[in-house]
């Protein structure tokens, strides 16, 4: 059986919800294996990740080094080829670092590449059989790799339950002096960050949406006050944005911006093609309206049959409560 | 008995004969004008070509109602009569002036047939025309110096006031009238005084008034006014001359030429080149104007005519609802790059790229081709096809609004704008269980075809328009049958915006498969199909539109209607004329007519209809990208609905009913207005 | 500066629903349309830009059979110098490592300072960008939206979440995936296309690049998509039904379960 590892992604010392994500599927594909956390990062930030982690997996790998004050993919990527032994699984998060690291790292280490992991169906001796989606989510499909000399598996975030069984209980080991030279060709310069103030809808992961159902300038406060509560963002169909009560950036549509949230709220929204046709990623859509047969509910996973401007203000109500 | 007034051309001032300067004056002014006009001509001479001398009768008929008898002028009525007075002020005055030029040189002159009873009516109207002239200008003085109406303004877009312009030139028609009559009253007040019989002066003339101002002058007095008078006139007269191809009086000079040569047809768009026929498209270089030479000389004679008199901008719909298009300004623009890179003195430059320096992409991209401007201009300066013809050059370049990208790519791949399957454009056929739709395949034919077109077929609101439609089209007994999958975009559209190669391989494709349908006639409900397959495609059998079926079926007792109903009864309806239906095609009336065959149907019209309809915005692709505006064109309309007092908006193009449905709901009027497409409150009404 | 684009001709399948055929192997192709992948366009775009700002020439390369060439051209008529179409019947079946195998070949036998791809594809994995920069062995970056030539290196930022930049200094030679948005790619209308529709565009398969058929093909691939299938769908929506006050607990369930409160 090969070694199995999980790459723990975090933000200086905080980690990352895909950490327990990762066990989850590791557990999922390999249910007997011992899995290893491997923890990249420079100074304190390290320990505390590392210790934290030892209570969910078997055993924690450690790498302090400068290099890895912030994630680098092509340094990690250096260093992980040196210190993984051959024929292992790595599982990673499919989001920016893991698009980064794992097609190359796959070939460094020669084994295969998954992506964007959505579920598991085990492992049928060397075969392993997962699923993924294609065309934004329409199919899914039945993927069947050999992974006789390993494998890097990127797992999409948010798929698996976290294992929160803290069953691990293993020891840190400090791996930093077998990473070899990190040195790389692409150098980190700085982080940007996005304009303050001005929202971009197209990364949020939880979008209110209002449309032509909040009738009246006045109750778009409303529903920030909800967005605010749920800690979403918001976002809006044509008709808000030509009554101008709320700028083009928040338009969703194709004649506006397209988004990939993980869930939309459509809010006295009816569900024209052109407004769903910027909304991608298959989120889980929660309509509500007070026109029962308005298209939205043929689109949303959940609807509501209510007028908005009743319902929002107790569901908020409801939301600050938690 | 005193002597009469020397005339100029026996007068001399400190010895100098001043017969002298009437030589001078005319001869200097008329080179310089020459020079002026040659220089002006050097861009038109480097134009494109364009094809302007065909149909010669219906261009003198042109002439003779829009320059000569200043058709569109009374459309601004207080504008359209000052007009009006001094244009026919200038044409009667011309022959004086002329005539006062020549006897500078020779005393006494007369033309031929003036000198009978024809000349006293020629006089005595002369003396009415300048007076009135005189007022004329006065009153526009006054308009646009002082009251400043709205569409002569000038904005960020164009900031470059030219109200300087306007009252100098009034100034000089003011000048040239106050002297022509003081010239001839110096001469009446000394004929007067010599006791001999006066020439007849028409009362109540600004002439007859400087008269009797004059009269009791000394004779010296006389003899220095009539001077005065007689060169101030000549100097006037010859500066003004100059002065006209400098600026927007140029119009003066070349309207009479851009009338004869303005468009005859309207619903076409030109070619792509004057001369290059559609299968040898492949081996031009470039496509539409990119510079300004790509420009043809009508198009530059169109810029030299602007007289900047708004009443394009004040009718275009982009200008209204605050879009960054003016059409006024595209030609003044125009016209201020020819004048600066073919300069009267100096090098001509050639300049490079018009889009980013004079023409901004959204500004272009702005104009939903509606032909307000067209059908409002005097002078018959055209602006749809130069804006086409940017837009070819963009596209060309590669140069496309991202959001319109996909739509033309859908297009070329699937013949609709959606990207919809081809096999379900007849999808709107299946919940239709009350008429049985042929589909014209396979060698199954029909009578009639019903061109149903994209934005009916796919767009689930308008596919109740197809099923009213078929309705009709059965309840007449007629034989009709779709295209279906073979039936691609009519590409009305497409053309507009410019791709031509798309437009031209859509219309062979959609061509052969009418053809192939051995159809004897084409029926279709939306005005831009209608359009194009009337006016753009060739080899077609007839064309109507579903209000023309819906009137003849009513008249001839094939199809009865019912009368209002409960519902209707205390509603106003109103008929919004769509762009390709009126302007494009002159069918007002059908449309209406066919809602008064609904028995005590109460109907009225907004005061923007017929050809001053308002363009709901949407004109095809639009749907897809929308420039910078303050209101979208759908509300205005909705409002101008609103104040005619009516409830129901009808109308006739899938097209407009999306925006007009839109409108309603943004303008927030939702349950008191609403908008039905004449098709479907036709088929409501049908007796079964 | 020479610049290679890699390019795949995906379906189109945009405003209309994919079906899966009756064998269920593969989805219904019959009244698809396919186009470049919107991804390496935005790619295409950029290497022109690129090339116009500093000189030298744009090839774009694609794995495919002869219907491909058709995207190879429009990328043409876009403004790409060079086309090339890698093809081989051997080539049949290839995974992700196998494209970017033949790919690397193709980059091998060229001098390229730039590797571009589209940071992913509609039916693919994200993954041949990153495996040709680790078999050239050559730095490179994911979902790059912007890139700057700076003094014979790249200045670069990649998208990360919540609308932030990563800003690299990167050494050429490299590979970098590129996402949309990091240009206003241009239009090519059927006159662009016809334009080059003459142009030869070269073709290489297994042997002209110079590498073993079985170590690409279908047999070697150790990634292999089995099926396709729909995934479970409810018809339409969920309505919650009760009061409101039972209405909102259900539907705060919901919003918990699916990460819509933070």
């Amino acid at each position: 059986m090969a070694d199995i590892f999980a790459y723990i992604e975090h933000n200086q010392g905080v980690v990352d919800d895909t950490a327990l994500e990762l066990l989850a599927a590791a557990k999922k594909i390999f249910p007997d294996a011992p899995v290893t956390a491997i923890v990249m990062g420079s100074g304190g930030d390290v320990d505390k990740v590392a210790n934290e982690m030892t209570a969910s997996y078997n055993a924690v790998w450690k790498v302090d080094n400068a290099a890895f004050s912030f994630p680098d993919a092509e340094a990690a990527r250096k260093a992980l080829v040196n210190i993984l032994p051959g024929d292992c699984v790595l599982l990673l998060p499919h989001a920016h670092f893991g698009m980064d690291l794992s097609p190359g790292l796959s070939i460094k280490l020669d084994s295969v590449f998954l992506s964007d992991v959505v579920d598991s169906e085990g492992l049928d001796g060397n075969t392993l059989k997962v699923i993924r989606q294609e065309f934004s989510g329409q199919v899914s499909t039945h993927v069947h790799a050999d992974i006789s000399n390993g494998a890097v598996i990127n797992v999409r975030p948010g798929v698996f339950q976290p294992d929160e069984s803290k069953a691990g209980g293993g020891d840190v080991v400090d791996k930093s002096g077998d990473i070899g030279d990190v040195s790389v060709k692409r150098k980190y310069l700085e982080t940007v960050q996005a304009e303050a103030g001005e929202v971009d809808i197209t990364k949020s992961e939880v979008l209110v949406s209002v449309g032509r159902g909040v009738e009246e300038e006045d109750n778009i406060e409303m529903m920030f006050d909800l967005a605010e509560a749920m800690g979403a963002d918001v976002s809006c169909s044509r008709p808000i944005v030509d009554a101008k009560w709320l700028e083009k950036a928040r338009q969703v549509g194709t004649s506006g911006q397209t988004v990939k949230p993980k869930v939309y709220m459509a809010l006295g929204i009816s569900g024209s093609f052109q407004h769903m046709g910027g909304v991608k990623g298959n989120p889980f859509i929660i309509a509500i309206n007070k026109n029962p047969k308005a298209p939205i509910f043929q689109m949303a996973d959940v609807g509501v049959e209510a007028n908005i401007l009743e319902f929002v203000p107790e569901l908020t109500e409801k939301i600050k409560e938690l | 008995m005193e002597p009469l007034l020397q005339s100029p051309a026996a007068f001399d001032v400190f010895g100098i004969p001043t017969v002298i300067f009437s030589v001078l004056i005319p001869v200097v002014a008329v080179a310089l004008f020459a020079y002026i006009i040659a220089k002006r001509l050097a861009p038109i001479v480097k134009a494109r070509p364009d094809y302007r001398f065909d149909r010669p009768v219906e261009r003198v008929k042109n002439i003779l109602k829009i320059w000569l008898a200043q058709w569109r002028h009374p459309r601004y009525m207080m504008a359209g009569v000052l007009h009006i007075i001094i244009f026919f002020g200038f044409l009667i005055l011309s022959v004086r002036s002329t005539e006062l030029v020549i006897k500078g040189i020779s005393e006494g002159f007369v033309f031929p047939g003036l000198n009978t009873f024809l000349g006293d009516i020629y006089y005595t109207l002369k003396d009415y025309a300048a007076t009135a002239v005189f007022f004329a200008v006065v009153i526009a003085a006054v308009r646009r110096g002082i009251f400043k109406p709205e569409r002569y303004q000038y904005t960020e877009a164009y900031p470059h006031d030219h109200t300087w312009e306007a009252l100098l030139v009034l100034f000089f028609i003011a000048a040239l009238m106050v002297s022509e009559s003081l010239f001839e009253a110096c001469h009446v007040a000394a004929q007067i005084q010599a006791g001999i019989q006066p020439d007849f002066l028409a009362p109540a003339t600004l002439g007859w008034f400087f008269k009797n101002l004059l009269v009791d002058e000394s004779h010296a007095m006389l003899q220095n006014l009539h001077i005065i008078a007689y060169y101030t006139h000549d100097i006037v007269f010859f500066t003004f001359l100059c002065f006209l191809p400098l600026g927007k009086h140029f119009h003066v000079i070349t309207s009479i030429f851009n009338v004869f040569f303005m468009r005859l047809d309207k619903g076409n768009i030109r070619p792509v080149r004057y001369g290059v026929s559609e299968d040898q498209l492949d081996d031009l270089e470039s496509f539409g104007v990119k510079k300004y030479e790509d420009f043809t000389w009508k198009d530059v004679l169109d810029f030299y005519t602007c007289a900047d008199c708004g009443r394009c901008a004040d009718n275009c719909p982009a200008n209204t609802v605050g879009r960054p298009l003016s059409p006024r300004f595209i030609s003044l623009k125009a016209r201020d790059y020819a004048f600066s890179h073919y300069p009267l003195m100096g090098e001509f430059v050639s300049g490079g790229a018009l889009i980013g320096d004079i023409f901004s992409e959204d500004e272009i991209w702005s104009c939903t081709t509606c032909g307000a401007c067209e059908e409002e201009c005097p002078l018959g300066i055209e602006y749809i096809n130069k804006i086409v013809d940017l837009r070819r050059g963009m596209v060309d370049e590669g140069n496309v609004p991202q959001s319109l990208q996909k739509p033309l790519q859908s297009l070329e791949k699937r013949g609709n704008p959606y990207g919809m399957m081809e096999k379900k454009r007849a999808d709107w056929t299946k919940e239709l269980e009350d008429v049985e739709v042929k589909v014209l395949e396979k060698g199954e034919t029909a009578e009639t075809l019903y061109f149903v077109d994209s934005c009916t077929s796919y767009d689930d609101r308008m596919q109740s328009v197809a099923q009213a439609n078929a309705r009709i089209l059965c309840a007449a007994g007629i034989d009709f049958g779709i295209l279906g999958k073979a039936e691609k975009d009519s590409g009305n559209e497409i053309r507009r915006f410019g791709e031509e190669m798309l437009f031209q391989d859509i219309k062979a494709h959609n061509t052969e498969a009418i053809q192939n349908s051995g159809v004897k006639r084409i029926v279709t409900g939306d005005p831009h199909a209608y359009n194009v397959l009337k006016n753009e495609y060739t080899g077609l059998p007839p064309v109507e539109h579903i209000s023309q079926v819906i009137l003849q079926a009513v008249k001839s007792g094939k199809i009865k209607l019912s009368g209002v109903t409960e519902e209707e009864k205390d509603k106003v309806f109103v008929y919004h004329d769509p762009c390709y239906l009126g302007r494009h095609n002159k069918m007002y009336e059908e449309p209406r007519s066919s809602i008064d065959c609904i028995p005590g149907i109460r109907r009225v019209d907004m005061l923007r209809s017929r050809d001053r309809s308002f363009c709901c915005g949407g004109g095809g692709l639009m749907l897809f990208y929308e420039p910078t505006e303050d209101e979208r064109m759908g509300v205005r309309r909705v409002k101008m609905a609103q104040q005619a007092g009516a409830h129901v908006i009808v109308t006739a193009c899938p097209f407009c009913l999306t925006n007009i449905e839109d409108g309603i709901k943004v303008a927030g009027l939702e349950g008191k207005m609403e908008a039905i497409d004449l098709g479907e409150l036709i088929a409501k009404h049908i007796i079964k | 500066m020479e610049i290679l684009v890699c390019v795949k001709r995906v379906p189109d399948t945009a405003e209309n629903e994919i079906e899966i055929n009756s064998e269920g192997n593969d989805i219904e192709r019959d009244d698809l349309v396919y186009s470049v992948n919107e991804w390496d366009n935005y790619a295409v775009e950029e290497a022109i830009q690129i090339v116009d700002k500093v000189g030298g020439s744009v090839t774009v390369a694609t794995v495919g059979d002869e219907e491909s060439e058709e995207v190879l051209r429009r990328e043409m008529a876009m403004g790409a110098q060079n086309g090339l179409l890698l093809t081989d019947d051997a080539f049949e079946g290839a995974d992700g490592k196998g494209i970017a195998s033949i790919l690397t070949a193709a980059v091998k036998k060229g001098n390229y300072d730039l590797i571009l791809t589209g940071a992913q594809a509609d039916d693919g994995a994200a993954e041949v960008g990153g495996m040709m920069a680790a078999m050239l062995d050559v730095p490179y970056a994911s979902l790059v939206n912007t890139i700057e030539v700076q003094d014979g290196k790249l200045k670069i930022g990649r998208e990360v979440e919540g609308g932030n930049q990563d800003m690299y200094e990167v050494e050429m030679p490299c590979v970098l995936s590129i996402q949309t948005g990091i240009n206003e790619p241009r239009y090519v209308g059927i006159r662009g296309i016809r334009k080059v529709a003459s142009v030869e565009i070269p073709e290489q398969g297994a042997s002209d690049l110079g590498i073993d058929a079985s170590n690409v093909g279908g047999d070697a691939a150790k990634v292999k998509r089995i099926d396709y299938f729909v995934p479970e769908m409810g018809e339409g929506a969920e309505m919650l039904e009760g009061s409101t006050e039972e209405i909102i607990e259900k539907l705060v369930e919901y919003l918990k379960a699916k990460g819509g409160l933070k």
